[in-house]
C-alpha cells in the first residue's frame, strides 16, 4: 500500500473555475492510479500552508509533479509560497535535508503564448528553456532530477482534441513512470553542497559584519 | 445625652437599613420598600426605638437636596434637547395629564383644592429608579417602551423642581398677607440671580483652585459645601432648598468636574436618601391608616387605575408595540419616591396635615409593594395574551419555494450570509421567526418569509426536500439545535452550515454531525486582535499570519477539548496545555527571530515569527 501512491502532483491554478487546460490536466492526474493530487488553491484558499502536511505528503513520492499555468514566466503565487515554505533548510536541502534526495521533479505546465513566441524573434524574446533554470536549480539543490517538462503552449487556442491528446499523454506518462525513454541514461542528481557561508541566518552563526 | 443619642441613633438607623434593604431586595421588592419597612419597624408603630421622627426628617431631607443636585448635574441639555419631543410631549401628558385628572377627581369628591393638588402631583409621579432598573434588567432599554419610560422619567426629574418650589407657596397663599410679596419676590429673583451668576463666574475657578490642592477629601468637602451653601441661601429667602441644589447641579453639569462631583456626592446622597425614606416610614401614622382601610384601598386603586388609563392611551398613541405596553404601564403607574418628597415638603409647609400625609405615603408605598406582583401577573397573563395576537399581523410562508439555499434566521448573522449569496445571483429562501424582523428586512428589499424553522411543514414549503444547503443562523441555542435535529431526521441530504453562539452550542452542533460551524465572534475578534498587534508595531502581514495560526490552533484545541467535555478537570487541563503549547511555540519563535537579528547585525525592533527558513 505504501508504494502504491508514489506520485505526488502539486496543482496550482488561481482561478480553477475559469481554467480549461489546467483543469483538464488536473482531472487526468486525479483519476490516474498511483497519484496523490494536491490542489493548492483549494486546500489553502487563505494562503495558510500546512507545512507539516505537505512534507508528509512528499515522503512516499518518487515523482513530484508541478502542474500549473505559467504566469509572467514563472509559477502562480501560491505555488511560490509552497516552494518558500515547504522546502525548508534541513528538510529539503542543507545538512540533513535529504527528504527529496533521489526523487524526480517534473514540470507539467501551460503557457498562453504560442510556441513560436518563445523565440528570439518572438514577443517573448527567449526560448522557453531560458525560463527553466530557476526550476531546475530548485530541483537540483534539493537533490531531485529535473525531468524534461511537458509543456502545452498557446493554451488559449488549444482545441478540445489537442487538449484531450495532452491529457491522455499525461495519464499515460503517470502510469508508465519510471519507464520513460528519456530517463534511460539520465544521471542521478548530485545535490549541490550548500557551503557554510550560504546558510540562512536563522540557523548558522555568522560573524557580525560592521554595517 | 448628646453623644449617647447620636451613637444609639446611628446604631438604630444603620442596623435597620442594613437588615431591611437586602431582605427587601431578596424578596424582589426594591430598596425603597426596604427603607420604608425599616422606618416603620423602628418607628412609633413598630419597635419604638425612635419616637420622634421629625428631627431625623429634617436631617435626612438633605438627602433629597443632594439627590436633586445630582439630577441637575446629570442633566444633559443636549440629550434633553434631542429628546425634547418625547420628554416635553409624552412626559407632560403623563405627569400633568394624570395630575389634572386626579385633581379633578379629588375636588369632585370634595377635597380642598390645595390638598388635592399636592396629592395629585405627588401621586402622578412614578418611581423612575425602579422603572429604569427593571427595564434595564429585561433588556428593554433600547425599545420604544424603554425610550418612552426614559422620557417620562426625565420630565418628572425636571418637573420635580417647580413642583417642589410650588408646594410651599400653596401654604403661603393661604397664610401670608400680600404686603411683603414684592420684597419677597425681589429677594427670590436676587438669590437665584446670585446663584446663577456666581455659579457661572466663580464656581469653576474655585473648584479648580481646590482641585489643585490635590487633597481628595477637600474636594469632597467642597462639593458638599456647595450644595449646603446654595441650600442655605435658598432657605433664607423661603425657597425650596432642592431648587437651589438643582440649579447648582445644572451650572456644573458641563464642567470638567462633573464626574468627580458625582462620585463624591453619590455615597452621601445614597445614605441620606435612605435615611429620608426611613424617616418617611417612621412618620406614617398607622392609626390613621388602620382606621380607614377602605379609604386607603380606594386611593391606591383609584390613582393606579387612573394613571394606568392615561398610560394605556399613551401606549396606544405613541404607539408602543403591544407586548411592551403592560410593563410600561405597570412600571409608571406606581407611585414613587418623588411622591414622598412632595408629601413631606407639603406637610412641613403646612399645606397638608400629618394624617393626610400618612394616608398618601401609605398609598404610594402600597402601590410600590404591588408593583412586583403586578409585573409577575403581567408576565404570566397579560403579555402572552397580547403576544398571541401577533401572528395575525403576518402570514406564515405558504407558497412552495425552490431555492437551493434555505437560511433559517435572518438577524445580523443570517443577513450577512444571505447578502453574500444574493450578491452572487443565487436564490435563497429566508425564514425568520420574528415578525417585526421580517417586516423591517422586507422594507430593505430582502425577500424574507415569516415562519418557525423548527416546523416540518413550513420547511417542506420552504423547499427543504430539494434544497442543497441549510444555513442555521439562529442565535437561540435551543432553537438552533432543534432545527438541526429536524433537518437531520427529515432532510438528511441537506448540507448544514451553522452559526455557533458559544462553545456549548458548538459542541451540541458537532454532536449532531454538523462540521461547517463558525463561532459567531471568532473571526471578527481576530481581526480586532490583528489591529491591536499592528498598533503595537507588528507588521500587518505578520499580524495576519499570527492571527490565522491562532485561529487554526483554536479550532484544533476546541476539537481536542470536545473529547473531554464531560470531565471538567480534564477539560481545563487540556485547555491550559493547549494554550501553553502555543505560547511556548511562539515565544521560541520570537527568541529565534531576535537572536537572528542580533547575529546579522540588524537593529532589534518588534519581533515576530520568522519564515520557515529561506533559500540561500
Amino acid at each position: 500500500m505504501a508504494d502504491a501512491t508514489d506520485i505526488l502532483v502539486i496543482s496550482a491554478h488561481p482561478q480553477m473555475e475559469l481554467s480549461r487546460v489546467n483543469r483538464r490536466l488536473h482531472e487526468a492526474a486525479a483519476t490516474a492510479p498511483r497519484v496523490h493530487v494536491r490542489d493548492l488553491y483549494a486546500l489553502y484558499p487563505d494562503y495558510l500552508i500546512d507545512v507539516a502536511a505537505e512534507q508528509r505528503a512528499a515522503r512516499t513520492a518518487r515523482l513530484v509533479v508541478w502542474l500549473h499555468p505559467i504566469h509572467w514566466y514563472h509559477m502562480p503565487p501560491l505555488m511560490k509560497l509552497w516552494v518558500d515554505e515547504v522546502l525548508t533548510y534541513g528538510w529539503a536541502y542543507g545538512p540533513g535535508g535529504t527528504a527529496l534526495q533521489g526523487k524526480d521533479l517534473w514540470l507539467v505546465a501551460s503557457t498562453g503564448g504560442p510556441e513560436a513566441s518563445y523565440h528570439p524573434t518572438g514577443y517573448n524574446r527567449y526560448p522557453f528553456d531560458a525560463f527553466l533554470p530557476p526550476y531546475e536549480q530548485t530541483a537540483t539543490l534539493c537533490g531531485m532530477r529535473f525531468l524534461p517538462p511537458m509543456m502545452l503552449h498557446g493554451a488559449h487556442r488549444t482545441t478540445t482534441d489537442e487538449l484531450e491528446t495532452q491529457a491522455g499523454m499525461l495519464a499515460q506518462r503517470l502510469a508508465s513512470y519510471p519507464e520513460w525513454p528519456e530517463l534511460e541514461g539520465l544521471e542521478p542528481c548530485l545535490a549541490c553542497e550548500v557551503p557554510q557561508s550560504a546558510r540562512p541566518p536563522s540557523v548558522a552563526p555568522l560573524p557580525v559584519e560592521p554595517a | 445625652m448628646e453623644h449617647g443619642g447620636w451613637l444609639t441613633g446611628s446604631l438604630v438607623y444603620l442596623a435597620a437599613a442594613v437588615l431591611a434593604v437586602p431582605l427587601a431586595k431578596a424578596l424582589g421588592l426594591g430598596s425603597i420598600i426596604g427603607y420604608l419597612a425599616a422606618g416603620i419597624a423602628i418607628g412609633p408603630w413598630g419597635l419604638r426605638l425612635v419616637t420622634d421622627p421629625q428631627d431625623m426628617l429634617h436631617f435626612a431631607e438633605f438627602g433629597v437636596v443632594l439627590m436633586l443636585f445630582l439630577v441637575g448635574l446629570e442633566l444633559e441639555p443636549r440629550r434633553l434637547w434631542s429628546l425634547r419631543k418625547p420628554i416635553f410631549g409624552w412626559g407632560s401628558v403623563q405627569l400633568f395629564g394624570s395630575a389634572a385628572l386626579l385633581l379633578a377627581l379629588g375636588t369632585a369628591v370634595g377635597v380642598p383644592w390645595q390638598i388635592a393638588l399636592v396629592a395629585s402631583l405627588g401621586l402622578a409621579m412614578s418611581s423612575t429608579a425602579i422603572g429604569l432598573g427593571v427595564l434595564a434588567e429585561r433588556n428593554l432599554m433600547a425599545t420604544s417602551s424603554g425610550q418612552g419610560l426614559l422620557s417620562v422619567a426625565l420630565l418628572q426629574d425636571i418637573a420635580a423642581i417647580p413642583i417642589l418650589a410650588l408646594v410651599p407657596l400653596l401654604a403661603a397663599s393661604t397664610q401670608q398677607a400680600d404686603g411683603n410679596a414684592w420684597i419677597d419676590a425681589a429677594k427670590v429673583v436676587g438669590v437665584i440671580a446670585a446663584i446663577v451668576l456666581g455659579g457661572r463666574l466663580l464656581l469653576r475657578p474655585a473648584l479648580r483652585w481646590i482641585a489643585r490642592s490635590d487633597t481628595p477629601e477637600i474636594f469632597t468637602a467642597a462639593s458638599l459645601l456647595l450644595v449646603v451653601a446654595t441650600a442655605a441661601l435658598m432657605q433664607a429667602v423661603g425657597l425650596s432648598m432642592a431648587l437651589g441644589a438643582f440649579l447648582a447641579g445644572v451650572l456644573l453639569a458641563e464642567s470638567e468636574y462633573r464626574r468627580e462631583l458625582e462620585t463624591d456626592i453619590e455615597p452621601f446622597k445614597g445614605l441620606l436618601l435612605g435615611l429620608f425614606f426611613i424617616a418617611v416610614g417612621m412618620s406614617i401614622d398607622f392609626k390613621v391608616v388602620m382606621q380607614q382601610p377602605l379609604l386607603i384601598a380606594g386611593i391606591v386603586l383609584g390613582f393606579l387605575a387612573l394613571k394606568a388609563g392615561v398610560l394605556w392611551s399613551m401606549g396606544r398613541a405613541m404607539p408602543l408595540p403591544k407586548p411592551e405596553r403592560p410593563v410600561f404601564i405597570v412600571l409608571l403607574a406606581q407611585g414613587g419616591e418623588f411622591g414622598f418628597v412632595v408629601f413631606q415638603t407639603a406637610a412641613q409647609a403646612g399645606v397638608i396635615d400629618a394624617s393626610t400625609s400618612s394616608l398618601l405615603v401609605a398609598a404610594v408605598a402600597i402601590s410600590m409593594l404591588l408593583t412586583p406582583l403586578l409585573l409577575v401577573a403581567a408576565d404570566k397573563w397579560w403579555i402572552p395574551l397580547l403576544a398571541r395576537h401577533k401572528p395575525v399581523q403576518m402570514d406564515e410562508i405558504s407558497e412552495p419555494q425552490h431555492a437551493p439555499v434555505i437560511i433559517a434566521g435572518f438577524g445580523r448573522y443570517g443577513q450577512i450570509v444571505g447578502r453574500l449569496i444574493f450578491a452572487n445571483g443565487i436564490a435563497a429562501t429566508v425564514l425568520d421567526h420574528d415578525a417585526e424582523q421580517v417586516d423591517s428586512v422586507r422594507r430593505f428589499g430582502w425577500p424574507a418569509f415569516y415562519g418557525d424553522a423548527t416546523r416540518l411543514d413550513l420547511m417542506r414549503t420552504a423547499g427543504a426536500d430539494r434544497a442543497h444547503v441549510l444555513v442555521v443562523a439562529i442565535d437561540d441555542v435551543e432553537q438552533s439545535l432543534k432545527v438541526v435535529d429536524m433537518a437531520k431526521a427529515h432532510f438528511p441530504h441537506l448540507h448544514i452550515v451553522a452559526r455557533a453562539r458559544n462553545v456549548t452550542h458548538y459542541y451540541g452542533l458537532r454532536e449532531r454531525g454538523v462540521t461547517m460551524i463558525e463561532r459567531e465572534t471568532l473571526d471578527s475578534a481576530l481581526m480586532s486582535g490583528r489591529s491591536v498587534l499592528e498598533l503595537l508595531g507588528l507588521q500587518p502581514h505578520q499580524a495576519r499570519n499570527l492571527a490565522l495560526r491562532f485561529r487554526k490552533h483554536s479550532i484544533e484545541l476546541l476539537e481536542e477539548m470536545r473529547l473531554h467535555r464531560e470531565n471538567e478537570d480534564q477539560l481545563i487541563a487540556v485547555a491550559k496545555q493547549g494554550r501553553q503549547q502555543l505560547e511556548q511555540l511562539w515565544a521560541k519563535e520570537r527568541e529565534e527571530a531576535q537572536a537572528r537579528k542580533l547575529r546579522t547585525g540588524w537593529s532589534p525592533d518588534a519581533s515576530g515569527a520568522p519564515g520557515e527558513g529561506t533559500t540561500p
